[in-house]
């Protein structure tokens, strides 16, 4: 029996929808004008498209410099995280039955009640000491954090791969390593995409930890960016948001493409 | 002597030693995880027991010199009036957008889960907030709350919204749990749209035939069925709503005065610019045991509830 549209619903869901776009609605708006239009009206559709706030905002924040460390940073995030973090979920979802490897379960897994306020005072003392209050800490940072979530993810989908393949790839004369990277890698393929959404959403727009880590400005990323910005050029609404939208574009054009595959991913990630 | 002859072992033999080569000591495992641990204990126990050993000291975070000073910041927090205020914001705070954001996801998920025209569409757009910095998000909502609100107070001749909200010690609040449920929302809804499409179609169809209205449908079969997903996004948002910070360094900075001050922006501000190190440390020990215990009771209680169901 095939059901005939809800209509009703449809439209209370339309006029929802509207409550999501009315804010990336205000900030085009308000891109788009100079500050004459704007004081007239912020939400009216601007007659003339003021591309021109655009060019200011790249030079004004230095756009293109932020947009590559927060690509360089969120990338190497990205590949590292998966690389090893599914590395360590091998060996402990594989060892579960010794008490060294459930232990270690446990001790990864735990780390997810504790809140990064606790860690965080002391952490920049210890990466500045380290000399790693630069991209490269903060990289290391984001991979190790991250073991907590994802070892919990990835050991579920490896509790669920079965053995035979394993030991038949041992039989022919793969070592441990071998049989990991050449059997099981493969197979992981689903839930590296999961992770790996999960952890680009986070790096991409965490601001916190960019913002007690790095010291040098030059490395600032598109985040921390936006906060410096908007206490120095706060009232130049016009630029402020063409510099909002350009931070938060290459996410959302990401989106547009990988929209299922994103959604998927991060429901995924929390139903495991 | 008797010479040990060379012996060509047959193949099921050698199958045999290489499975339990492997399974009996494989170093290699051992090999995998180390490096992992070794990190992990640097960058994530090791501050966090430091956390814990500073909160007994009086040391400012500059100075080359500290004492011990046992728990007299613990005593000294539970008489200071800023932490006791930004406490009972945080949690009440945490308490009302959890409620709100839960209640609100499910009815857009029951809406998206119906048989709507566009319904991937719009899956797609009520998901979008997620993807979005909640910092930047924080920035746009600010300048609606500052410039665009009090103008549509005037036009309507509101009085409450005439002015920015965000200046006011007792309304702030407000304009921040707006932002976090139009953000947070979208995760939410998602998930309760995944528990909602496990709901097999012939569940209603049956309790149609019975009988059963909109109302006892969902609160015999959809509620039940989707518990696990409740549980999940209870504790999930709470856990993230008690950690409550970009938005609020976006939007009031904590003000006016202390007002909108969360504990986790009050142990960075006084941390690092109050020269409360040490205080502060005792301060995120405190909040550290009470997300765990919130935590852990949420799930006991969820969880068992499920059982019930």
């Amino acid at each position: 029996m095939k059901q005939r549209t809800n209509w009703p619903v449809t439209i209370l869901i339309t006029l929802g929808s509207l409550i999501i776009l009315f804010p990336l609605y205000m900030s085009f708006s308000i891109a788009l004008k100079n500050p004459q239009e704007l004081a007239k009206s912020a939400l009216a559709f601007p007659t003339v498209f003021r591309w021109e706030n655009f060019t200011r905002a790249i030079e004004a924040t230095n756009f293109f410099n932020a947009l590559k460390n927060s690509a360089l940073i969120t990338g190497v995030t990205l590949v590292l995280t998966i690389l090893s973090n599914s590395l360590v979920a091998y060996a402990v979802a594989r060892n579960m039955h010794k008490k060294f490897f459930k232990g270690l379960y446990f001790y990864f897994v735990s780390a997810l009640f504790i809140p990064f306020p606790i860690i965080m005072l002391p952490i920049v003392k210890q990466t500045s000491a380290l000399g790693l209050n630069n991209p490269g800490g903060l990289i290391l940072l984001y991979v190790v954090y991250g073991m907590a979530i994802n070892i919990f993810i990835y050991v579920g989908y490896i509790r669920s791969i079965p053995k035979e393949l394993e030991e038949a790839a041992i039989i022919d004369g793969c070592n441990t390593w071998q049989v990991f990277w050449k059997v099981i890698f493969p197979l992981l393929m689903p839930i590296n995409a999961t992770i790996g959404i999960l952890t680009c959403l986070w790096a991409w727009n965490d601001f916190l930890l960019p913002l007690i880590i790095l010291s040098d400005s030059a490395h600032a990323t598109l985040p921390l960016v936006q906060y410096v910005f908007q206490s120095e050029f706060g009232t130049d609404y016009n630029l402020a948001f063409s510099s909002y939208l350009m931070a938060l574009a290459p996410m959302v054009v990401v989106y547009l493409f990988a929209q299922k595959w994103i959604i998927g991913g991060v429901v995924q990630g929390s139903v495991k | 002597m008797k010479k040990a002859s060379p012996t060509l072992t047959p193949p099921v033999n050698s199958r045999k030693k290489a499975k339990q080569r492997f399974i009996k000591k494989n170093w290699a495992f051992y090999a995998m995880v180390i490096p992992a641990v070794l990190l992990f204990a640097t960058f994530h126990t090791f501050p966090a027991l430091q956390g814990i050993y500073y909160s007994f000291t009086n040391w400012n975070g500059i100075s080359l010199e500290y004492d011990f000073v046992g728990f007299k910041n613990y005593l000294h927090l539970f008489k200071d009036k800023v932490v006791k205020d930004s406490y009972i914001f945080t949690f009440s705070f945490a308490i009302m957008a959890t409620v709100l954001v839960n209640a609100i996801s499910l009815v857009v998920a029951i809406g998206l889960n119906a048989k709507i025209k566009g319904r991937n569409f719009f899956r797609a757009i009520y998901f979008l907030p997620n993807i979005l910095g909640v910092l930047i998000v924080g920035f746009i909502f600010n300048f609606f709350f500052t410039n665009i609100l009090p103008t549509i107070g005037e036009r309507l001749d509101i009085q409450f919204l005439m002015v920015n909200i965000l200046g006011s010690e007792k309304y702030a609040w407000m304009g921040i749990l707006l932002v976090v449920v139009w953000q947070a929302c979208a995760f939410n809804i998602i998930l309760y749209l995944a528990g909602l499409q496990t709901v097999p179609g012939e569940l209603y169809e049956a309790a149609g035939l019975d009988g059963a209205n909109y109302w006892q449908q969902f609160w015999k079969i959809t509620f039940p069925m989707i518990a696990p997903f409740f549980t999940i996004n209870m504790v999930l948002s709470m856990k993230n709503f008690l950690m409550v910070f970009d938005q609020i360094v976006a939007m009031t900075a904590g003000g006016p005065g202390h007002s909108t001050t969360s504990i986790s922006l009050l142990i960075y501000k006084g941390g690092f610019q109050g020269g409360e190190f040490a205080f502060q440390s005792a301060n995120a020990v405190i909040y550290f045991l009470l997300i765990m215990f919130v935590s852990i009771f949420q799930l006991k209680i969820l969880q068992k509830r499920e059982v019930d169901m």
